[in-house]
């Protein structure tokens, strides 16, 4: 077994991969250390979202238990705020949801999922008539407080300006969605 | 004391319960031994493979508790893989063979099979109490067991395990005629569960003092259930979301009032901002919070309900409280003894919620805090030097800078002087974490004043061997050191090989260690196993989830043990 400490080539080192790498690595790492953390405040102070770091093993040391009970919902993106949720009511039914609207890449994806969370169907949206062939329809309230039919304006407008949705029912439905 | 017939000394070491004190009452003399093997109730095993069942029966014929801790510490990171070891099974055969008449069995980072639990529901008629803290490898069937078969099962307490959830009925299993829970926490689980089960459960249990739910019971469930325990002291609330208008939310908060002994709280998964009003009116009885997983609720709204918690003494909670609310924390919470302060964001994106500004804060309102463990973006030795003035009396302080190597974010210095003074100042510290931008100053500094410390963990710091070294020679007490990315090598590993007889473990990787030293170690030390895990194999790296391009690295643990060494190390665990 001793033979294996002198070759050096197939020793197995407790340390970066590639021998001669590790020294240049760390001798670097430790005389630019002062250098290298002045550059990277300055870089936090620039730039607003910083470029995703390289993610190291185990670190930062927060049990992974911890980590996928935060992280539930969340994309693994940098870009991505918290998630963006807004409650859905449905008229008539008992209790109101929460749909994160960050999870859809569109108004179908969005109608899908509402239409499987309370069971109803929306029937076909045409820009001229609304939504026909449905007692339901899908309406939100925008940041102004009106309510507005969903499907009109481009996706990413109704992503910023939807405060909360609601899935309105009968005759109240029958006004918005045949036109204003 | 010889003069005393054996069972009057019995009688008076039935007061000495400390673990130490009982191990340094069996070192006075034969007899003494003799009484305190018969004798000894509880048992701690700080690491399973440093013994075997078989002398643990034989030293102990008559324990009722035991204890066992498998992983090592950084297995909560990731860093040990699946498979590596830590199986109970063994010790639950070894114990049901004899005739130990266990009542208790608490496992920590272990691996726990069904029929593991099956077994133990089986052989032990008077087990009252399981508790599992990070164990893997069982699901609800091992559950059911527990629930079908412990007739005085008085807790079930399973925290941060990973269990495969079947979503059956393991809730069902309690008879009808089981009376006597005490504590019930399945907070961990991730499946629905019976409620209807879960109701009756609680309902007849008069003596239920600690519940904690899991994310699967809806607010009205959780009404109901706190108006049937209104005894309760401990509750964990699960999901909670927000629902201002229904008559849930009613209920909820009048059975709320009427949970007079509740000190502790926790859960709180997907809680919506609004819904922590209803605790209000309780809030000035807690002395426990963690609402560490709350990751919904912000700033202002965890401030309204910390600011009626005059009595907490113990928080943890996310750093999007921000150096604010750590503020109001300070002023408010003057018998805080533990805080922890947890990431939002894991990624370092930027967000700098809390800062050396809230650690100083609550330094300095909080006169009785022994106990800390705080994630912040950046720090200054200033303000940690200013933290070991306020606080002498840390006994555990673990800071964690997110960015490795980050120096003084003002003076652009090392954190040796920062944390000098802690260890300086605090005589007592006995378990410390340290982080940012560190040369071998500050374990000079570690070797020279932490004389009661039991534990180090050490990341992405020093220059040299003699870092390790100073920490070997000066830390008296240490029992575990582990150790991550630091240039620490064989020089310092072999520098006293005697030195590890007196800890309990050595965890390094990703240091500067090679296989040779590890090998000239074990041949010096034939009381120590040695192992390396070794992780070269790219199909391991997809199996144990590494995203991209990761460091390879090898591990080295060692342990001390009298029992050589172990028969169950998967092939990628080399024991030298």
């Amino acid at each position: 077994m001793d033979e294996f400490v002198n070759l050096k080539a197939t020793e197995l080192r407790l340390g970066l991969p590639g021998t001669n790498n590790v020294c240049e690595e760390r001798v670097s790492c430790n005389s630019n250390s002062n250098k290298r953390a002045l550059q990277a405040d300055a870089e936090n102070e620039t730039e607003t979202s910083p470029p995703r770091k390289a993610q190291i093993v185990g670190w930062p040391p927060v049990r992974s238990y911890r980590k996928n009970n935060i992280h539930t919902k969340k994309n693994e993106s940098d870009l991505e705020s918290q998630g963006i949720y807004v409650k859905v009511s449905m008229d008539g039914a008992p209790y109101l949801r929460k749909i994160d609207l960050s999870c859809y890449k569109g108004y179908s994806e969005l109608l899908k999922a509402l239409e499987m969370m309370f069971k109803f169907s929306v029937g076909e949206y045409s820009e001229r008539d609304g939504y026909k062939g449905s007692d339901f329809v899908p309406t939100y309230e925008d940041k102004d407080g009106d309510w507005m039919l969903i499907g009109d304006v481009p996706w990413e407008m109704f992503v910023c300006n939807c405060k909360r949705l609601r899935i309105m029912k009968g005759s109240e439905a029958k006004c918005l969605g045949s036109g204003v | 004391m010889n003069y005393f017939p054996d069972e009057v000394i019995e009688h008076v070491f039935d007061f000495v319960t400390s673990h130490k004190d009982r191990n340094s009452i069996s070192l006075v003399c034969k007899s003494w031994f003799k009484i305190e093997r018969y004798s000894r109730q509880n048992v701690f095993i700080g690491n399973c493979y440093s013994i075997s069942p078989e002398r643990l029966l034989r030293r102990f014929p008559c324990f009722k508790s035991l204890t066992l801790k498998g992983k090592p510490h950084f297995a909560d990171f990731n860093l040990v893989p699946h498979g590596w070891g830590g199986f109970v099974q063994p010790w639950i055969e070894a114990l049901a063979r004899s005739r130990v008449g266990l009542e208790e069995l608490r496992l920590k980072r272990m691996v726990v099979t069904d029929e593991g639990l099956e077994l133990l529901s089986r052989s032990f008629v008077n087990f009252k109490s399981l508790v599992l803290v990070s164990c893997e490898g069982f699901s609800t069937d091992g559950l059911a067991s527990i629930a079908s078969n412990c007739r005085h099962l008085r807790d079930l307490d399973l925290q941060e395990n990973e269990i495969d959830d079947h979503r059956g009925q393991w809730l069902s299993c309690f008879p009808e005629t089981y009376t006597s829970l005490v504590t019930l926490n399945f907070a961990c689980l991730e499946g629905e569960t019976n409620l209807v089960a879960l109701e009756r459960l609680v309902a007849r249990s008069p003596n239920l003092r600690s519940l904690k739910l899991n994310r699967a019971v809806p607010l009205d469930a959780l009404a109901r259930l706190m108006a049937c325990a209104p005894q309760i002291v401990d509750l964990g609330v699960g999901s909670y979301e927000d629902e201002q208008d229904s008559e849930s939310c009613l209920k909820l908060q009048a059975a709320i009032r009427k949970c007079t002994s509740l000190r502790s709280l926790s859960g709180f998964l997907e809680a919506a901002p609004h819904c922590l009003s209803a605790f209000h009116p309780v809030c000035h009885n807690l002395t426990s919070l963690n609402l560490s997983y709350a990751a919904e609720i912000h700033g202002s709204h965890l401030i309204k309900l910390i600011e009626h918690c005059k009595k907490l003494q113990r928080l943890w909670i996310l750093d999007s409280i921000g150096d604010k609310g750590l503020e109001v924390v300070a002023s408010t919470c003057k018998e805080l003894q533990e805080l922890r302060v947890f990431p939002t964001d894991l990624h370092g994106g930027g967000n700098t919620a809390v800062t050396e500004d809230g650690l100083v804060a609550i330094s300095a309102g909080c006169p009785k805090l022994h106990s800390i463990l705080y994630f912040c973006q950046q720090m200054t030795n200033a303000a940690l030097i200013t933290v070991a003035r306020n606080c002498p009396n840390f006994i555990r302080f673990r800071l964690c800078i997110l960015e490795p190597h980050k120096p003084d974010h003002v003076t652009s210095q090392p954190l040796d002087e920062g944390f000098g003074a802690i260890v300086q100042a605090c005589k007592n510290l006995k378990r410390l974490s340290v982080s940012g931008l560190l040369t071998d100053q500050v374990f000079l500094y570690i070797g020279m004043f932490a004389t009661q410390l039991e534990m180090l963990s050490i990341a992405f710091a020093g220059d040299t061997d003699k870092g390790m070294l100073y920490v070997l020679n000066g830390c008296k007490k240490m029992r575990k050191l582990e150790i991550r990315d630091s240039p620490f090598g064989d020089a310092a590993l072999l520098a006293d090989v005697n030195k590890y007889e007196t800890m309990r473990s050595l965890w390094m990787s990703s240091c500067e260690v090679t296989l040779g030293g590890c090998k000239r170690l074990a041949r010096k030390a034939p009381w120590l196993n040695v192992e390396i895990i070794n992780e070269n194999d790219n199909n391991r790296m997809e199996e144990n989830g590494y995203e991209g391009r990761q460091k390879v690295d090898n591990k080295l643990y060692l342990y001390r043990t009298v029992v050589g060494t172990r028969v169950d190390a998967p092939p990628f665990v080399w024991i030298l």
